[in-house]
């Protein structure tokens, strides 16, 4: 058995920020994504655009500033860099769909090798759906990237040869950052971009269940 | 003379009808009109179709508004909160009927209705359970230079209840930080238009430059106090 260790969670958020290129336009999703904000280097201007119309979006503020007219999509108080602009819905949705915005992170509770997303809705009968911006980024940013454990906690791997979840965008993700490796998918299937120190392409490959190209 | 300055919110509400589409503005909790919901439950209109793009949480608002039983159905993207335990009790159980919609589409079919657009093809949806009518019938899909496309249909209302910061007699506003989100679209797509600001101000005290709601969308104007807004729906 081999060994190696996982990426943490601020690893994992590391290894996206670089990623990131100095003057891109991002929006980063709920949950762990928000995350990645911390990661950017000081060297590199990043505009972040939350889908409630803000672009330039910044850091938390300090305790006792909290101002709930100006809150992220997962509805945290925020505020708003020098430059920043407030904008309508409309608008806003325009800046993803019109293929403004250069990345947006997400997370995802599957992939499909060839870059289908499913990450809105378990399916489950008693579920109460719920989609948000969801659908509108997977398909509008110029590169869609998820953001993610590879396993689940039963050990399944979460990138797959097709979702079984339902769908919320069909060949819309470009990369897969997980604790483990970093993917792309194509449309021939995954590439292997990198991999944890001590883990093994045959060994990954077997994890995924799937062929790395 | 022109004058859309309302003299209270039952002025304001008075004649919405049962049945009634009523869009109201909101994205969390920035820019909900709370006092104008409380409104429109004291007015007492039944079997409303309601479009925000949550389904309210806590108690107040909107949640109140569904717990009375005057809503029928809700349009929405995002009913599942934290602490939306009235919805997600009156959906669980049959008594309020959903049609969720991507976010994006919510707020383009919206601004659609406003721009008097009969529809529009966009990328968002296709291929997925959302790209279906709430009967389950798929919708119209279309490819067009080689990218798949989705037919959405306008969503009109009767009225529309948003919060903006500062209003003047001919129905102008702007509003404050991120609570605009969709004040300005749904301005635009009820046949009346209720805004509450917490300012009214003389004609030409705004800077023309720096409107984002002209008047003409916007039909009654009612002053209430700032209180700050509060935070919810999401896990501390």
């Amino acid at each position: 058995m081999t060994q190696y260790a996982r990426r943490d969670k601020e690893a994992l958020a590391k290894r996206v920020a670089q990623d990131i290129a100095d003057g891109a336009s991002v929006n980063l999703g709920i949950g762990m994504p928000t995350l990645v904000a911390n990661y950017i280097a000081k060297d590199r201007e990043v505009l972040l655009h939350s889908e409630n119309g803000i672009l330039g979006m910044g850091p938390a503020p300090v305790s006792g500033q909290e101002d709930y007219d100006l809150i992220n999509a997962g509805k945290q108080p925020v505020t708003l860099l020098p430059g920043g602009a407030f904008f309508h819905h409309a608008d806003s949705f325009a800046m993803m769909r019109g293929g403004h915005l250069d990345i947006c992170v997400l997370g995802a509770f599957q992939v499909s090798e060839t870059g289908d997303l499913a990450n809105w809705h378990t399916g489950e009968p008693d579920a109460i759906p719920a989609v948000g911006g969801a659908m509108d980024l997977a398909i509008g940013a110029k590169q869609t990237w998820v953001m993610m454990d590879l396993l689940t906690k039963k050990g399944q791997s979460k990138v797959v040869k097709a979702c079984t979840y339902p769908l919320t965008g069909i060949a819309c993700v470009k990369r897969i950052y997980t604790d483990l490796c970093t993917l792309e998918c194509t449309p021939k299937g995954l590439k292997l971009i990198d991999m944890v120190e001590g883990l093994e392409r045959k060994a990954l490959s077997e994890l995924l269940g799937l062929e790395l190209h | 003379m022109i004058n859309k300055i309302a003299q209270s919110i039952e002025a304001a509400l008075a004649g919405t009808p049962d049945g009634a589409t009523v869009m109201v503005g909101g994205f969390g909790t920035a820019g909900i009109p709370g006092e104008l919901i409380e409104g429109l439950l004291a007015q007492g209109a039944k079997n409303l179709t309601v479009v925000n793009n949550n389904a309210g949480n806590g108690e107040q608002g909107m949640a109140a508004l569904l717990k009375s039983g005057h809503v029928r159905k809700v349009i929405c993207s995002f009913p599942r909160q934290a602490d939306s335990y009235i919805f997600d009790n009156l959906y669980r159980s049959g008594q309020i009927e959903l049609e969720l919609v991507p976010q994006g589409n919510l707020a383009e079919r919206i601004r659609a209705a406003g721009a008097g657009i009969g529809g529009f093809f966009t990328p968002t949806g296709y291929g997925t359970e959302l790209a279906k009518t709430p009967s389950g019938e798929p919708k119209e899909t279309r490819i067009i230079n080689g990218r798949p496309y989705v037919f959405e249909l306008p969503i009109h209302a009767d009225l529309a209840l948003i919060r903006a910061e500062k209003g003047d007699r001919w129905g102008n506003l702007i509003y404050r930080k991120a609570a605009r989100n969709f004040g300005p679209v749904m301005a635009m797509a009820a046949k009346k238009t209720v805004a509450s600001v917490h300012e009214v101000v003389a004609l030409g005290d705004m800077d023309p430059e720096a409107i984002v709601t002209p008047g003409i969308f916007v039909h009654q104007v009612v002053l209430i106090d700032r209180v700050a807004t509060q935070g919810g729906g999401f896990k501390s």
